[in-house]
């Protein structure tokens, strides 16, 4: 047995050592691309039919690999996590996404 | 900052896109309505109710009791939306909001987050070393002011009151709205008049 926690998963940030010395770069890029926009309209209307959750898409989304997380773009992450989630419950066939 | 998207992510949400289209789950209609909906929220409906706060009591008093229902009371729809709490600072005490985990955000007051907000250098630093991050920021804390930094999630979003800056006696809530910035509202700036 030992005590020790074990380590942080990959989206779990907040203190990680390896960003200790990135600065955070003040930008505005907000509101995103047409890409993000669509995919976040995607997850707002899955939510909202009842379709997905926002922890059945967080859980999707934390399952990426690590290597994967970090060279993945924000929206690219969502609509990774989200596909799969909609692959995962049936309502899509995985076929139609390759 | 953020990048383009891959071709084959591009390609990937075609036929995510087409694959849900005919199944009858969405209609293209419905993204572009969604779209446009989610394009009308933005900093300017905090910085609002922030204005609000600075000059009318009762509205302070409820935007820290329940930001949902002062959000409401601003026209603004929660449906759906997570509780939205609201933090005041004081002389003794600066808030800052991250999401260490995502990017939880009160989309509903303050529509998309920025890339920052969402970049791993903010989430994993905000929590660890909140002053040095202020810095970059240009934003000095006075002595003696606390930071207390809060982790916004799934299921509660925050958003921060900031102080009513000195040399705004008089101004009407229009005026005093236009010197709160998204960044205020976050907690990593500070309202200037």
């Amino acid at each position: 047995m030992t005590d020790e926690a074990p380590p942080p998963a990959t989206h779990d940030l907040g203190g990680a050592p390896r960003f200790r010395c990135t600065a955070v770069e003040p930008d505005d890029e907000a509101p995103p691309d047409e890409f993000g926009k669509r995919v976040d309209a995607l997850r707002q209307i899955l939510g909202r039919s009842g379709l997905m959750t926002v922890d059945e898409m967080r859980r999707c989304i934390e399952a990426i690999p690590e290597p994967e997380y970090h060279a993945l773009g924000y929206y690219e992450r969502w609509l990774r996590g989200i596909s799969a989630l909609m692959v995962e419950k049936g309502v899509v066939q995985a076929e139609k996404l390759r | 900052m953020a990048h383009a998207p891959s071709a084959e992510s591009v390609a990937l949400l075609d036929r995510f896109v087409a694959a849900l289209v005919a199944k009858g789950v969405l209609t293209e209609d419905q993204i572009a309505t969604q779209i446009a909906s989610t394009d009308r929220a933005s900093p300017e409906i905090g910085a609002r109710m922030v204005a609000r706060a600075w000059t009318d009591a009762e509205y302070r008093a409820l935007l820290l009791r329940d930001g949902g229902q002062a959000a409401e009371a601003m026209g603004v729809s929660m449906a759906g939306a997570p509780p939205l709490g609201v933090l005041e600072d004081t002389d003794k005490v600066h808030h800052l909001v991250v999401c260490t985990l995502c990017s939880c955000y009160p989309r509903a007051v303050l529509g998309y987050p920025p890339h920052w907000y969402k970049s791993a250098a903010y989430r994993a630093r905000a929590v660890r070393e909140p002053r040095a991050v202020l810095a970059e920021w240009g934003t000095t804390l006075p002595d003696g002011v606390a930071v207390k930094v809060v982790d916004s999630t799934a299921d509660f979003r925050w958003m921060v009151l900031p102080q009513r800056p000195a040399g705004t006696e008089g101004w009407d809530a229009g005026r005093l709205a236009s010197l709160v910035t998204r960044d205020a509202l976050v907690g990593v700036a500070l309202p200037r008049a």
